[in-house]
């Protein structure tokens, strides 16, 4: 009669890191829907060859790295990984877009580093900066959501337009990226850094048909989605307030500020909030809980930074969104940050109080 | 802003960061009353079970021994002595798998009970008549250690001189499953109170504290019942969130105060004791009941009839657990305390001993056996939970990397093993077990630094002596080539002829002079003895402290100074020599005496010869005279057997 010997605690809280990998999954679901609802259904496209390809990817690695593939398949990170890089980059990006950020993403920022856990940047995050920097022209390629576009696209064409960059109909990408009215449309934020750029005042720029409505023709819809996700995230505590509270609440601060220091010349912080990728950022990205600050104190600095630098790139960069650079940024800092924000050990004093 | 103390009366309590809460799964055992367990078979009474020493066994095997007879004494304030639980006889003393995580063989006294359950003879103390000496003796001659799991010796605790503010009584028991304190306090609240008077009358606390999580209703009730009459006792409630129990903890939400790192609660002002040890030593004090059983939870989801039982101090678990109904159809686990602390036992004849509380036998789908360890996210959720405040994220890395200084800066140390961090962890990293491994090795590492730093004072210090030794010989030989030198241009050739003439008078005189030569030698002799004897007082001073590390230096040192105290007064090589030549005296007559006659008498002249050098000796080193007498009664014989044909 042999007894098995275990280490205490031999009890153990049911929810695994699969778990909450795939709710943070699940929660993506109503952006998701409601991306492909506003701006076709490229996204859906996009997110097959993501998995698709994160998946194979990880499980070479491994096999190289001489590990079990499953075990680490079941994980979902890679899943997430691939999930958020393809609801990031424009529907319509080209089949090998996808292809190359999301092996960029799984293979070099995450596996090179050591695998889950011990990758210094958010993989998503660097795979779309190094997209945007390679394939700019392909990266901005945003098609204006449906209700501008000229033609409608069905789920057939959203595949040809993706593998050949055709509709099945044979219009080209470019040809659908230019508005009703016969102009090319970018982004709202892009819009508006192009306009402001050329002398126009912010008043003037929201004229423009694609600020139909409060932040962008569908860009609201598709940020209150995201919201909607982010807080079902908190209240089943899969991620803390922290994070997406300080990079939200500075955001919309120095927004705030700036607008009424000078509202000719910078959005209004309702537009920056619910604009652009910030729900996403916020909840979902500046979240990834490998990357990010991991004491309470360094979290809401890490936000705050985010949130800044968000509004600062929006603002002086040269890109359409600061999301993706503010959040590899931040992450540069995060050892940093965890170092100085460690919390006071119980029976220890508070560091600089001396002894 | 009311004062600490006035808070603590108005019944404010705090908060301490982090924590968990498992399910606790005492409702099967805390309703139900205490059993008692039958007598067993073999009860094996582990000699340490204490933090401490091992008292010195006082029993033989084979020896009846009555129940209540002290089978250990307890001749060190760190030792306590244990108990026979009931009269029988002793069976074996040796090693017997031990009730420790590690399972190693412990010395274990084995004693077959005989069923009568024969007292010794009881002398109950009077709480008001005796005087604090005589309590805590009684307390440690009781053998009462702590009872929630520690096991630190109560005498060293309720003996305490420092001024004690709060005296708090643990009755918390957060562990999920364990109910023996609930149990106990349901039966014998009165009996605790008694044990904590006397602990009032040893510390004159300020107030007494009593902390019980609030899952406990009828305990909580039966305390504060049993309180009633009693001033500046407080029973406080505290919501049930593990670990609450924890010393440190505990503190925190009765006082809000910390215990600072590395000190211990004495040093803010209070001591804690486990609400079972109070008992103890209320039986101990007043009825002359060392401690020979405590209530133990029997749990788990493989017995038919879970329930707390009194079982006596040695009982082998696999009685409590068939009393209970245990069946399984294949060996799973059994945990000796809770599940969030507890460990595992390889077989179940380990005994039940003072800080054993309880055994938990679950099934598979109860506690389901950990999954492979995943990667760590870095999610935090362990910080989150650290009642220490850790980061054990940052602990996990270190302790994979073996960095002994960032440990160090993170606070490893400061980790209680509470289990919280892994308990809530998504990737399953047994996170407890990496901080175990790693503080063992920093030990060892500390340990064998130590050791390297004795090695080498060693070392640097025999340099120096012989380097000493060196230049005393040097110093000495000059001045002897100087004097040598010095008489050799003085001297004429006459004087040399005239000194020579007297060197070999005064030899002859010295060779006839014999009695007073005698007398010379047992002056040195004695003069040998007591150099002898004041090194051996030089060395015990030095002994007692061998575990110290300055004590090999200093034995070191002794040696040193032995040949330095030696040189001038060269008693020592004028004794040596004296030896020598009445050796080669002694050898002279005797070949004289063989060469006379050869035959058989050999043997009868040789024996005086041989004993007397022996009967000379013995005065000095009785031992050493011995062996030299035999050695010269052996060679009289092969010399005489030799002689014979």
């Amino acid at each position: 009669m042999s007894f098995k010997i275990t280490s205490s605690p031999h009890n153990r809280i049911s929810r695994s890191t699969s778990e909450i990998m795939l709710l943070v999954v699940v929660a993506c679901i109503p952006g998701i829907v409601v991306q492909a609802m506003l701006f076709g259904y490229g996204v859906l496209v996009q997110l097959l060859l993501a998995i698709a390809t994160a998946w194979l990817a990880e499980a070479m690695v491994m096999r190289l790295r001489n590990k079990a593939a499953l075990i680490r398949l079941k994980d979902n990170s890679a899943l997430l990984t691939a999930v958020l890089l393809a609801i990031a980059i424009p529907p319509y990006a080209p089949w090998w877009l996808i292809v190359i950020g999301t092996l960029f993403a799984i293979v070099i920022v995450k596996q090179l580093y050591g695998g889950l856990g011990n990758n210094l940047f958010n993989p998503a995050m660097a795979a779309y900066v190094m997209l945007l920097i390679a394939y700019p022209l392909q990266m901005t390629q945003w098609l204006p959501s449906v209700s501008l576009q000229p033609e409608s696209l069905n789920l057939f064409d959203a595949v040809c337009a993706v593998f050949t960059q055709y509709s099945c109909s044979g219009f080209s990408i470019s040809q659908l990226q230019t508005g009703i009215d016969g102009v090319s449309m970018a982004t709202p934020l892009d819009t508006i850094r192009t306009d402001l750029a050329a002398g126009k005042t912010l008043t003037e720029s929201l004229q423009q048909p694609i600020f139909y409505g409060i932040a962008g023709a569908g860009w609201l819809w598709v940020n209150l989605a995201y919201l909607a996700g982010g807080l079902a995230l908190i209240k089943l505590r899969v991620i803390g307030w922290r994070i997406p509270v300080a990079v939200l609440g500075s955001l919309f601060a120095i927004s705030l500020l700036s607008w009424l220091a000078a509202a000719d010349t910078n959005p209004s912080p309702l537009l920056q909030l619910f604009s652009g990728a910030t729900m996403l950022a916020a909840f979902f990205i500046a979240t990834d809980p490998v990357s990010a600050s991991t004491t309470n104190k360094g979290r809401i600095v890490y936000g705050v930074f985010i949130g800044l630098m968000i509004f600062i790139i929006r603002k002086y960069g040269g890109y359409p969104d600061g999301v993706a650079f503010a959040v590899l940024l931040a992450n540069m800092a995060v050892p940093l940050i965890d170092y100085y924000t460690r919390p006071r050990t119980y029976g220890h004093k508070a560091k600089g109080a001396g002894k | 802003m009311p004062s600490l103390y006035q808070q603590i009366q108005a019944g404010k309590l705090w908060d301490f960061h982090g924590g968990v809460h498992p399910p606790t799964r005492k409702a099967q055992t805390a309703q139900k009353p205490i059993a008692v367990l039958p007598l067993p078979d073999r009860l094996y009474i582990p000699l340490r079970q204490h933090i401490g020493v091992a008292g010195n066994v006082l029993v033989s095997i084979g020896q009846r021994v009555l129940k209540g007879q002290a089978l250990t004494s307890a001749d060190n304030s760190m030792a306590v002595p244990v108990h026979a639980p009931t009269s029988g006889t002793i069976v074996t003393v040796g090693d017997h798998t031990s009730a420790h995580p590690s399972a190693l063989p412990e010395n274990t006294i084995t004693l077959a009970p005989d069923g009568l359950d024969e007292w010794r003879e009881q002398y109950p103390l009077n709480l008001a008549t005796s005087d604090n000496s005589s309590l805590l003796e009684r307390i440690q001659l009781s053998g009462i250690a702590g009872m929630g799991g520690a096991g630190f010796p109560a005498h060293l605790k309720a003996g305490l001189t420092q001024p004690v503010d709060y005296l708090i009584i643990n009755a918390v028991e957060c562990e999920p499953y364990i109910s023996a304190d609930d149990a106990l306090i349901q039966e014998g609240a009165i009996t605790i109170v008694k044990g904590i008077d006397i602990l009032c009358k040893l510390l004159s606390p300020k107030a007494v504290l009593i902390g019980i999580e609030d899952d406990k209703p009828a305990a909580s009730a039966a305390l504060k019942a049993a309180c009633s009459q009693r001033e500046h006792y407080y029973v406080r409630d505290l919501p049930t969130k593990y670990p609450s129990g924890g010393e440190k903890q505990l503190i925190q939400l009765l006082t809000n105060k910390e215990v600072p790192a590395g000190r211990r609660p004495i040093d803010i002002g209070i001591v804690m004791l486990n609400v079972g040890t109070a008992f103890a030593i209320a039986q101990a004090v007043l009825d002359d009941h060392p401690l020979l059983s405590r209530v133990v939870t029997v749990t788990g989801e493989t017995l038919s009839q879970p329930q707390n039982v009194l079982a006596l101090i040695g009982t082998p678990v696999s009685d409590l657990l068939n009393f209970c109904g245990y069946q399984h159809k294949q060996p799973y686990k059994v945990i000796m305390g809770g599940p969030m602390m507890g460990f595992t036992l390889p077989d179940l004849t380990v005994p039940i001993t003072k800080t054993t509380n309880c055994i938990l036998a679950p099934s598979k789908h109860e506690l389901p056996p950990a999954a492979e360890e995943q990667d760590c996210i870095r999610c935090s959720a362990c910080a989150d939970v650290c009642p220490a405040s850790l980061l054990p994220q940052q602990l996990l890395w270190y302790s994979k990397a073996k960095d002994p200084v960032k440990l160090d800066e993170y606070n490893l140390f400061d980790c209680i093993e509470c289990g919280a961090c892994a308990y809530v962890c998504p990737s399953e990293i047994p996170l407890v077990q990496y901080y175990r491994v790693a503080k063992a090795e920093i030990r060892e590492q500390q340990r064998e630094s130590v050791k390297a730093e004795q090695a080498k004072a060693r070392f640097e210090a025999r340099n120096a002596r012989l380097e000493r030794e060196k230049q005393q010989r040097m110093a000495r030989n000059q001045r002897l080539a100087q004097a040598r030198e010095q008489a050799q241009q003085t001297g004429s050739n006459s004087n040399a002829v005239a000194e020579a003439l007297a060197r070999i008078k005064a030899k002859q005189t010295e060779q006839n002079s014999v009695p007073a030569d005698r007398e010379q030698v047992l002056a040195e002799r004695a003069a040998k003895k007591q150099q002898a004897r004041a090194y051996q007082a030089e060395k015990a001073a030095s002994e007692p402290h061998a575990e110290s590390e300055p004590a090999p230096v200093a034995q070191d040192e002794a040696r040193q100074e032995q040949p330095a105290a030696d040189e001038p007064a060269s008693a020592k090589s004028a004794a040596v020599a004296a030896a020598i030549a009445r050796a080669k005296a002694r050898k002279a007559a005797q070949l004289q005496a063989e060469q006379q006659d050869k035959v058989v008498e050999a043997e009868q002249t040789k024996q005086p010869e041989a004993t007397e050098p022996a009967s000379e000796q013995a005065t000095t080193d009785p031992r050493k005279a011995a062996i030299a007498a035999a050695i010269a009664r052996a060679k009289a014989k092969k010399q005489a057997d030799s002689e014979k044909p």
